[in-house]
């Protein structure tokens, strides 16, 4: 009889371990899938995990890790602050779209005009409107006591809503031929979140990403600030006790989270993606949260975890064009990931233990 | 009547790196009460777990009258005339007397019929109780009432009683002891657990007394004295704890007309509160638990604020800060949960220290910590507080509640504060460390600290304070000196019987 037994502390190794044996899993339970979906299953995975490193195509894809690494890392590393404090924002997605509005409308109100000034006030605008759409629920909740999931879920369906408006309204190209969508950044040299070097997909929301990485770990382990968050989330009275006020903690969290997704927006916006166009957003703000439990709501952990999933995003493409699996496979593929993340994550805090059965 | 209700032989029950239980062997006899003496963490739980059926013990055997008895789970024990009164009781607040009881019957008879019955045993046994009553309305001493009256529809052969005192004032513990003594009269056996020694000498015919999961003797508790019993609970003499005659200094802390509503639904609202504390004294709050202390400890912690003018800390007004503000000034506190308000139970005791000692202990500079300072301050909680652990790296919850319990209080000692105030400083901690942490509170006052103790413990409180005063319902009785205040005087204080009526036994 298997018997699950708390241990006195949690396991240091088991912490590091559980994301490589959740992965390994999602590979064995993948393969399964996709071996009933009629297709050869390490085929499939290899696919996935192997072809955008070392495949044939690999000089276009290595790039590809960092452009959609990137905007996961930025986003979860907000989160996984939040997420430490127990206040669960879902709706990075809708954070990211107005970042990407606002950051896009502040540059698209200079256009013609040519500045190095324009990019840093495109970001700041970008920011902002990220950490303006994070405080609604923010301010709901500490007001009203409005619970924050849902508000800040809902939001995102707002957002969409804006987003669309935007890009068939306010911000549509007047050269576009009545196409919807914003112009394009790409032919826009002060507004371009251009690659810093050639060819290496390396843009400044990676350097973004790189320091917020650097920041949060700081944050965490050598601020107070980080030590009320983490001590709000394992002990709430705890941190009643030590001073902290859960209010604030709130409207840092929700803050802050707000505006490294509305700046992932915009370096996206700017950048890759080019334009504010209707399916501008591809569901980032969600994948974020796989990506900040993934990494252990851990700062490195995540810049590790948003490349995996960035990983299974660009191997997932390739499997859908090359194998023709459907779309739907590869999303269940990174749904089971954070699935059995979060159940192989009991042995961070218990052991098995065989035990013979008992004789009644 | 001596005949052997249940006889245990051998009762063996070990937990993953502990034994809880090592060849436990002693009988009830019909119409007895039998005490079962000992520290917390003697063994005391899992032994009348066993009996109850939701322990499986392993090896051992029990007889019930004769018969063999090995109840599978509490229903099987039960129906056997086995019944438990525990120490936390099972009630839901929202709903009334006869609803709760009826919950816990297999079978529950209609409401009126159940009322009735409820009504009848009630007074049989001098337990006035009326059942349409919502629970969360009931005294600690009443909602008892509810359990062990649900126990008695059952009619038991054997009544387990868990630490069954230790909500009531002195006046509700005499009735109490006369059900009990109705009860045994008829034959009832009565297994009645606690570590109050005097209790049990009024009350029990045998005691068994356990130490560290082992039976170390039988005795007749009316002819052995308190301090034997001690003595055989902790396997050794302790010092208890010394006072040094002092000087009072100033008023340090000065709370008048205190009055805050509960944050909770089914909590104590604080009444008009008065009290003031000089440096160098001790101030020992009793009263029965949920009568207001955890609304004062967080009135006075900065948990709860209030009116700014209501508390004064050395003569300013501190009501409307919060626990940091109070903590810069000196008022330091300690929360009777250990665990998650204390503590946090997974962060190590290095960070544990930081939680309360971040800025008066220097551990911070414009908010970066310094790791290295606090590590330093928690290696001299856990040395000068003879906290046993592995070291500063260990996560809280892995300690004892004795160590716990005395790092958090030495976490506030030596910060050196002006004013201390603790809530149930020694609940659930072991005799040893107990009486260290009462020592480390008198040499606090002795080097002039105020300090407030809220404790339902009374010898506690008889043992350290200067002056005593109760909280009854929100209220605090008038505040007198601690020397020589009778246990009469005291329950008065409580509150008396709680608005209970005095049972009216038919002997």
């Amino acid at each position: 009889m298997l018997k699950l037994e708390k241990r006195p502390q949690p396991s240091q190794l088991w912490t590091y371990l559980t994301p490589l044996l959740a992965v390994i899993i999602t590979m064995i339970a993948g393969s399964a899938l996709f071996a009933l979906l009629g297709k050869n299953p390490i085929e499939a995975v290899a696919t996935i995990f192997w072809e955008p490193l070392f495949g044939e195509f690999s000089f276009y894809y290595r790039p590809q890790l960092l452009v959609k690494g990137a905007p996961l890392v930025l986003i979860a590393i907000g989160l996984s602050l939040g997420f430490r404090a127990g206040i669960w924002n879902i709706g990075a997605e809708g954070q990211y779209i107005i970042g990407a509005i606002t950051g896009a409308a502040v540059g698209l109100a200079f256009y013609p005009a040519e500045s190095w000034l324009i990019f840093p006030l495109m970001v700041l605008a970008g920011a902002l409107g990220g950490l303006a759409w994070a405080m609604i629920p923010a301010f709901l909740q500490v007001r009203f006591g409005t619970n924050e999931i849902l508000v800040s879920l809902m939001l995102v369906y707002v957002a969409e809503q804006l987003l669309a408006s935007m890009s068939l309204g306010l911000l549509k190209n007047p050269e576009g031929f009545g196409f919807p969508g914003s112009r394009n950044f790409q032919q826009y040299a002060s507004g371009h979140n251009a690659e810093i070097i050639t060819g290496s997909g390396m843009h400044w929301g990676v350097v973004a990403a790189l320091i917020a990485v650097i920041f949060a770990y700081i944050l965490l382990n050598r601020h107070i600030l980080g030590y009320h968050i983490r001590l709000t989330g394992q002990a709430p009275r705890a941190a009643r006790f030590a001073g902290v006020r859960p209010n604030l903690l709130i409207l840092f969290c929700l803050g802050t989270s707000g505006a490294l997704a509305g700046l992932a927006g915009l370096f996206e916006v700017s950048g890759p993606a080019g334009q504010i166009s209707i399916d501008f957003n591809v569901g980032y703000g969600f994948t974020a949260i796989i990506v900040a439990f993934l990494g252990r709501l851990h700062p490195v952990g995540i810049m590790l975890a948003g490349l995996l999933m960035a990983l299974t995003y660009i191997g997932g493409e390739i499997a859908q064009s090359n194998l023709g699996l459907p779309a739907a496979a590869i999303q269940l593929f990174q749904g089971m990931l954070l699935f059995f993340l979060l159940a192989v994550d009991l042995l961070t805090n218990y052991r098995i233990r065989f035990v013979k059965a008992e004789t009644a | 009547m001596t005949k052997t209700l249940l006889r245990i032989s051998g009762l063996t029950k070990a937990y993953p790196g502990v034994i809880a239980n090592s060849d436990v062997s002693f009988e009830i006899t019909e119409g007895e009460v039998h005490a079962l003496l000992g520290e917390n963490g003697a063994g005391k739980s899992t032994l009348v777990k066993m009996i109850y059926g939701l322990v499986k013990p392993d090896s051992g055997t029990m007889t019930l009258r004769g018969a063999p008895f090995a109840p599978t789970e509490p229903r099987a024990a039960r129906a056997a005339g086995v019944a438990m009164v525990f120490q936390h009781f099972s009630l839901f607040d929202a709903l009334n007397v006869a609803e709760n009881v009826a919950l816990g019957m297999e079978n529950p008879p209609p409401m009126r019929d159940l009322a009735t019955r409820i009504r009848d045993v009630s007074e049989a046994y001098g337990l006035p109780l009326d059942p349409f009553r919502t629970v969360g309305d009931l005294s600690a001493g009443e909602r008892q009432r509810v359990e062990i009256i649900r126990c008695l529809l059952q009619d038991p052969r054997l009544l387990i009683m868990d630490e069954p005192t230790s909500v009531l004032t002195p006046q509700e513990v005499e009735i109490l002891f006369e059900t009990l003594r109705k009860l045994t009269s008829e034959g009832v056996a009565i297994l009645y657990i606690s570590h109050k020694l005097e209790e049990i000498r009024a009350l029990c015919d045998h005691a068994t007394i356990l130490r560290l999961g082992k039976n170390v003797g039988t005795c007749i508790p009316r002819d052995t004295s308190a301090r034997e019993m001690a003595e055989l609970m902790v396997g050794s003499a302790f010092e208890a704890p010394a006072r040094a005659g002092r000087e009072l200094g100033d008023v340090a802390l000065d709370v008048t007309g205190l009055s805050l509503g509960s944050p909770g639904e089914f909590g104590t609202s604080l009444r008009n509160i008065h009290f003031t504390v000089k440096k160098g004294e001790i101030l020992g709050i009793g009263g029965v638990a949920g009568n207001g202390q955890d609304e004062l400890w967080g009135a006075l912690s900065g948990e709860l604020t209030t009116d700014n003018e209501a508390i004064r800390l050395m003569g300013q007004p501190i009501g409307n800060l919060g626990p940091t503000a109070r903590r810069d000034r000196g008022l330091l506190t300690a929360p009777e949960e250990r665990l998650g308000h204390a503590a946090a139970p997974e962060m190590s005791l290095t960070e544990n220290a930081l939680l309360t000692g971040a800025k008066r202990e220097n551990l911070m500079n414009r908010g970066f910590l310094k790791w290295a300072a606090t590590e330093e301050f928690a290696k001299r909680i856990i040395k000068t507080f003879d906290v046993r652990t592995p070291g500063p790296g260990t996560a809280a919850r892995a300690l004892s509640g004795g160590n716990l319990q005395k790092f958090v209080i030495g976490r506030e000692v030596l910060q050196h504060p002006e004013v201390l105030v603790v809530n149930q400083p020694t609940w659930g901690v072991d005799a040893a460390a107990a009486a260290s942490i009462r020592q480390a509170l008198l040499d606090l006052a002795a080097n002039g600290t105020a300090v407030i103790c809220i404790s339902q413990d009374l010898d506690e409180l008889m043992e350290i304070s200067d002056r005593f005063c109760a909280l009854n319902e929100g209220r605090l009785s008038d505040i007198r000196p601690a020397q020589g205040l009778s246990v009469d005087e005291i329950g008065l204080m409580m509150g008396g019987a709680h608005g209970m009526e005095v049972a009216h036994v038919e002997a």
